[in-house]
């Protein structure tokens, strides 16, 4: 099972007006109308895909951040298949452009998942998988089955995406890293083994702790490029917020709604730049209050002004 | 990390359990975007004549149904990789699509396509720029004549592009086109209306030729009984009937 799972209506929120005096929009003044138009349970759906995206940057930005930090780990390891594998994974995902990546990947990790069960759980099956342009698996190796509840499907679509995104991210995050580490003074990493210390206590104890001032621009960036990225949770089949600001925004003529409305899609977009415009200055802050706190005590220039302005 | 890991080992597991109470649930696959034949209402259910059709047929088929939407432009590479069981999206029977999936039993008769252009449009059809959905009959049918083909992913962009002077005219379902047009001063249909390809049937996977079969003598139980024709006549008015 891949792609559009799904149809992302979550059940509770299902309350079919929220104020009284909206059974008969017909009648309503203007602002009455917006409000009765802007509380639709449709509506709702919309303002949930915004707390999706939130979710979906919550939980890929650590896991892409563990990517990042085992492929920079591995990529300057002293045992030559990890550092293999580690520099690959590096090249081969920073190279792929994303949207092929979004489209292949998701794909073949959804057929693979679907094939090994098939293995596992229906070894008698005679028919072959792959029939003509159909790939057929027994009812069993589904994933999800088709009969489990919609939410798992919409789950399991979600957390595909979250996987790719780390992938793809955590490759990006792994080169940022792989340089802080060596942008970590050698002296210091000297001096600490001088002082007895293994080299697994150095990277710990000295490199590790030391790196993040290093990485912080380059992993700042690439939380902004991953925000303006949530769009493509879209070609992934997760019904985002760029799916409801069509959907909604499309012009509705009164025969199938209460609401009928032009092409509003513009008005839609422009909430939805709004949004990501005010995400991206709050991260901003964020990013400098972080980074101001990283350069403390560090022995970089920026390290080196606040010490003295604190003097 | 750790979480993806434990996410995906809550989902198989979530899966299995699943497993043990299994009983097969037919996943009906839509645009949700295409009114009257299926669309989102304003409670956020898939509504229309094929959600109507749709879950009386699974009554008569005795099978329990669950509806999913899917962008139109990868609605059959969907199908095939088995994310959900069934097409019914207002799809015509064509030879093209049949060399990929098959068809139940038609549920309309081949309709009308219709050409609407901003009101006060004179100019000549045959050689206008004309919008289309993409992967539609009414797309190839322009590709294949003399007028420029401008294609888009949604039917809700081949109206605007109408409206924005984009394109001088768009071919789609009549039955799609007739309550834009109605309800819009800015609007009006031109030319005749053209008959392109068959009716409408479900798609299914060629390998699943026992629930086609089920779908296609539902279906015909319906026209048998005028139920059908009835549905037809409440949502497709322009349409013909059985």
């Amino acid at each position: 099972m891949f792609l559009r799972h799904a149809f992302c209506v979550p059940h509770f929120y299902l309350i079919h007006d929220m104020f009284e005096f909206c059974t008969d929009p017909d009648s309503l003044g203007q602002f009455q109308w917006m409000l009765c138009y802007l509380t639709t349970p449709k509506h709702m759906g919309f303002y949930w895909s915004f707390l999706t995206v939130l979710l979906l940057l919550g939980i890929t930005a650590p896991c892409a951040l563990g990517f990042g930090f085992v492929g920079a780990m591995a990529a300057r390891s002293k045992f030559f298949l990890f550092s293999l594998f580690g520099r690959t994974y590096i090249a081969i995902v920073r190279g792929v452009p994303d949207i092929a990546f979004f489209m292949f990947f998701v794909i073949a990790l959804d057929q693979f998942l679907e094939w090994s069960r098939h293995k596992i759980l229906c070894p008698d099956w005679s028919d072959p998988i792959r029939q003509g342009n159909d790939f057929v698996v027994c009812q069993a190796a589904k994933l999800p089955l088709s009969s489990a509840p919609q939410w798992i499907h919409e789950t399991y679509g979600f957390a595909l995406a979250v996987f790719t995104f780390a992938i793809v991210f955590g490759a990006f995050s792994a080169n940022v890293l792989f340089g802080a580490m060596r942008a970590v003074p050698h002296a210091q990493q000297e001096t600490a083994y001088a002082y007895g210390m293994t080299s697994s206590q150095v990277f710990w104890r000295i490199t590790v702790p030391q790196m993040w001032v290093y990485a912080l621009p380059g992993l700042g960036n690439l939380w902004m490029v991953l925000i303006k990225a949530t769009p493509l949770l879209f070609l992934l089949g997760v019904e985002d917020i760029v799916y409801w600001a069509r959907e909604l925004g499309g012009s509705k003529t009164a025969r199938f709604t209460d609401y009928p409305h032009p092409d509003w899609r513009m008005w839609y977009f422009l909430a939805l730049l709004v949004f990501y415009l005010m995400f991206t200055k709050v991260s901003e802050v964020v990013l400098d209050r972080l980074m101001k706190r990283l350069t403390h005590g560090q022995a970089t220039a920026a390290g080196e002004a606040q010490r003295r302005a604190q003097a | 990390m750790k979480s993806i890991v434990l996410g995906t080992t809550a989902l198989f597991l979530s899966a299995t359990f699943a497993m043990a109470a299994g009983h097969s649930v037919v996943r009906m696959g839509t645009e949700g975007a295409y009114p009257p034949y299926n669309f989102i209402d304003d409670n956020g259910e898939i509504a229309g004549f094929e959600r109507e059709l749709g879950d009386e047929l699974c009554a008569r088929a005795e099978l329990k149904c669950e509806w999913v939407t899917n962008e139109w432009d990868s609605i059959i590479p969907n199908l095939l990789s088995g994310n959900y069981d069934t097409i019914i999206a207002g799809m015509s029977v064509t030879a093209e699509r049949m060399e990929v999936i098959d068809f139940s039993e038609q549920y309309t008769l081949p309709d009308a396509s219709a050409y609407a252009t901003l009101a006060g449009f004179s100019g000549d059809l045959s050689g206008a720029v004309v919008a289309a959905q993409s992967s539609t009959i009414q797309a190839s049918y322009i590709a294949s004549s003399g007028a420029t083909l401008l294609e888009f992913a949604t039917p809700e962009e081949t109206i605007a592009a109408v409206r924005s002077g984009e394109a001088d005219a768009v071919l789609a379902d009549k039955a799609y086109l007739e309550p834009i047009v109605v309800e819009s001063s800015d609007m009006s249909f031109s030319g005749d209306d053209v008959y392109i390809g068959g009716g409408i049937g479900m798609g299914f996977r060629k390998s699943d030729a026992e629930l086609r079969e089920k779908f296609s003598a539902a279906i015909q139980e319906m026209k048998a009984d005028g139920t059908l024709n009835a549905l037809i006549g409440e949502w497709l008015p322009t349409s013909g009937q059985f």
